[in-house]
């Protein structure tokens, strides 16, 4: 036997201590903070009438061709059975035998989004300011880690082209006209420059604004209303690290495809702190450490090689 | 390096023979199917989805073909750092079948990209680097395959030397000088890279935590993948080293790869027990009665049993059994890698996937493609040791 038991489990030894000091960092990554000017929005599903009214001012602000959904290509309906390429907001309902509800979904607007934090280049980049999380195609290489990574399944792409984008809701950020507007710290866009499903909502059962007022707003009709919503509790106030797109229910969220036991750590935090651990912590140490060990290691056999008489490479 | 010469000579013989055929009608099907699936889109070939954006061309033709290609990482450990000079000859080989499973990997990432033109700008715009798990991955796999390149040249110098032709000559000449005095380094940085990217593609799949099944869902996947690479990586040295002594008649190396394989065993081993024992530990072994709990159980029996078989002297040492027990270790190992990128992901309800007839042509396409370069080049370059009876007996 030419490794001997000894060395193999030094080896195995020396890579698992490295691995754990590296893979279970001694400090966490400090938690993403709410950016100063959040702008997102409230949705509550008690003042929803399933109008989908959004849905069609969606795709008309946003430009998206209408998916016929099962009705196939030749149909005249605009049915998309869910986010995809063609969609970035969608009403679906849910309904069994004692409740009943809508349930609006588009991008939820991360205070730590898992999609940012899985691209490579930055393509999807969250607004320091306003805090929307905006696509630009131009450092886009479609890998679709960003999908994989969405604890909410909203960044979708488009499978059926050629040349495809991935696809998500930005806050309609594209409307508003002045970039001065984008990073003041608003409470209000002017009309026409806001989120499209938001300006055309008839019952105001989605709304949108700054993000604390939104809170402000949601604790309120909690107050107002005892008993009204589930658990009494703001969906995206702390989940998943907090999200700028909150939810007011009066089913439990998971009913309406929430993932309402995610936890209040952002999504990135274990992927991050192992990966920032290893690389980043002292910036690219341990890596030119263990290039200096393996060269090191490597010119004493030759060295002890050569001793032996032995011959050329 | 290690002081021990090695001598590598061509295989020599036909390279169009029967298998070879087979092999090229394979890639040119396959060929078909990936010119379809850039000019209509990735919906026109494949079962990927907005629920299962990713499916058998990366959890295997990456994420697996990526592990098969460690053969030259695995050895070069033995070799370069344990100093384990008896095993050299395999060195050559295993850099040539990572050379390919790297390669291909490459291919077929690009195949995959929905938006792949952009490539060339992940080295370039530094400036735009984040901290993605996926970044590190692709910077270090682009890295490792140009390490490889490097690792392998010399079986072209080696043949040029005494080409008729004089710029070859002169090129093999200066090319030899060249790698005297950087192969150290260039060793070197082929044995960390791996360590890098393959740790990597573990931590990749912790971002998506949420949707990952709590039997993958370990901070101890990273570690995990870097000692599954390993293992497979001995695997595949095993297997290729008896493909190659069964289809060229070359002489056997049985003794040495049973070393090899004891060595093998003691990784699996230890693998097995500590993805048991950190389930244990985290007290999730209550989840093994779940639906997926079969998928868990089948990686880390495959593996314990592999172990199994080679801690017999009597089967390593018998080219049947070895061939056997590296299959199976192969399997379990590649095995986790597919469970924990397809098996273990759930986007939800109503969502499906299982790949398609072209989706897998593809990956077939990349296989055969791995196999058929690997016999060409090992017929025309000085890749295996020894020196075989010549092209007679070759049968492939």
């Amino acid at each position: 036997m030419s490794v001997d038991r000894r060395s193999m489990l030094k080896i195995l030894a020396g890579g698992g201590v490295a691995a754990a000091s590296a893979a279970l960092p001694t400090k966490a990554r400090a938690p993403l903070e709410v950016p100063p000017a959040a702008m997102g929005m409230l949705y509550d599903t008690t003042l929803c009438i399933g109008c989908k009214t959004c849905v069609v001012a969606c795709k008309s602000a946003n430009d998206r061709t209408p998916d016929p959904g099962p009705w196939g290509e030749e149909a005249l309906y605009d049915a998309p059975v869910d986010l995809n390429g063609k969609t970035k907001n969608i009403i679906k309902l849910y309904k069994d035998d004692d409740y009943r509800s809508y349930m609006k979904m588009q991008c939820m607007h991360c205070v730590d989004p898992a999609c940012a934090a899985a691209c490579m280049l930055g393509s999807l980049k969250k607004n320091p300011v306003t805090g929307v999380v905006t696509y630009n195609p131009d450092y886009c290489v479609g890998c679709r880690y960003c999908m994989m990574s969405c604890p909410f399944n909203v960044a979708k792409f488009e499978f059926d082209l050629a040349v495809p984008n991935i696809v998500k809701c930005e806050l309609c950020s594209h409307r508003i006209e002045d970039e001065a507007t984008l990073t003041a710290g608003f409470t209000r866009y002017p009309e026409g420059q806001g989120p499209a499903c938001c300006e055309v909502c008839p019952r105001e059962a989605v709304i949108y604004g700054r993000r604390d007022e939104l809170l402000e707003e949601a604790k309120r009709r909690i107050a107002a209303s005892p008993g009204r919503y589930y658990e009494d509790r703001v969906f995206g106030e702390t989940e998943a690290g907090g999200t700028q797109v909150l939810y007011l229910s009066h089913v439990p969220f998971a009913k309406l495809g929430l993932p309402e036991d995610i936890g209040d750590k952002g999504v990135p935090d274990v992927a991050y702190s192992v990966q920032e651990g290893i690389y980043y912590k002292v910036p690219f140490a341990i890596p030119v450490a263990m290039y200096g060990a393996l060269a090191f290691v490597m010119f004493r056999n030759r060295k002890a090689n050569e001793g032996e008489g032995g011959g050329k490479p | 390096m290690s002081g021990h010469s090695v001598v590598h000579t061509p295989v020599g013989g036909r390279i169009m023979t029967g298998t070879m055929k087979v092999l090229l009608t394979i890639v040119a099907l396959s060929g078909i199917v990936v010119a379809i699936r850039f000019l209509q889109g990735i919906a026109a070939v494949s079962n990927l989805s907005n629920g299962y954006p990713w499916g058998v061309w990366i959890a295997i033709d990456v994420v697996v073909g990526t592990a098969i290609g460690c053969g030259g990482f695995a050895v070069g450990i033995l070799v370069y750092i344990l100093n384990k000079g008896k095993y050299h000859p395999l060195v050559r080989p295993a850099v040539l079948t990572s050379l390919l499973g790297y390669g291909l990997a490459v291919i077929a990432v690009t195949i995959d990209l929905g938006r792949y033109w952009g490539l060339p700008k992940v080295p370039i715009f530094v400036w735009r680097w984040t901290h993605s798990p996926q970044l590190e991955v692709a910077l270090c796999v682009t890295a490792y395959v140009m390490v490889l390149l490097i690792e392998i040249s010399p079986a072209a110098f080696e043949k040029w030397k005494d080409s008729k032709n004089p710029t070859l000559r002169s090129l093999s000449a200066s090319g030899m000088r060249i790698m005297d005095k950087i192969l150290l380094w260039v060793l070197a940085l082929g044995l960390l890279l791996p360590a890098m990217h393959q740790s990597s593609l573990g931590t990749m799949m912790l971002l998506p935590g949420p949707k990952v099944h709590p039997l993958w869902f370990t901070p101890w996947l990273p570690f995990l993948f870097l000692v599954n690479c390993i293992m497979i990586g001995y695997a595949v040295v095993v297997l290729e080293a008896n493909f190659s002594s069964r289809a060229f008649g070359r002489p056997s190396e049985t003794p040495m790869l049973a070393s090899l394989s004891k060595v093998a065993a003691w990784v699996a081993l230890f693998w097995g027990v500590f993805r048991l024992g950190e389930v244990a530990i985290a007290g999730e072994l209550g989840l093994i009665a779940t639906g997926k709990g079969m998928f868990f159980l089948a990686e880390v029996v495959l593996v314990l049993l592999a172990a199994a078989i080679l801690f017999s002297e009597k089967n390593r040492n018998n080219p049947t059994w070895q061939v056997r027990a590296a299959l199976i270790m192969l399997v379990g190992g590649a095995l986790h890698r597919v469970n924990t990128y397809l098996i273990a992901f759930d986007p939800g309800a109503n969502y499906h996937y299982f790949p398609s007839v072209p989706e897998l042509l593809i990956t077939f396409g990349i296989i055969a493609a791995e196999v058929a370069i690997y016999i060409a080049v090992v017929k025309t370059f000085p890749i295996l040791g020894g020196h075989g009876p010549g092209p007679a007996r070759s049968k492939a």
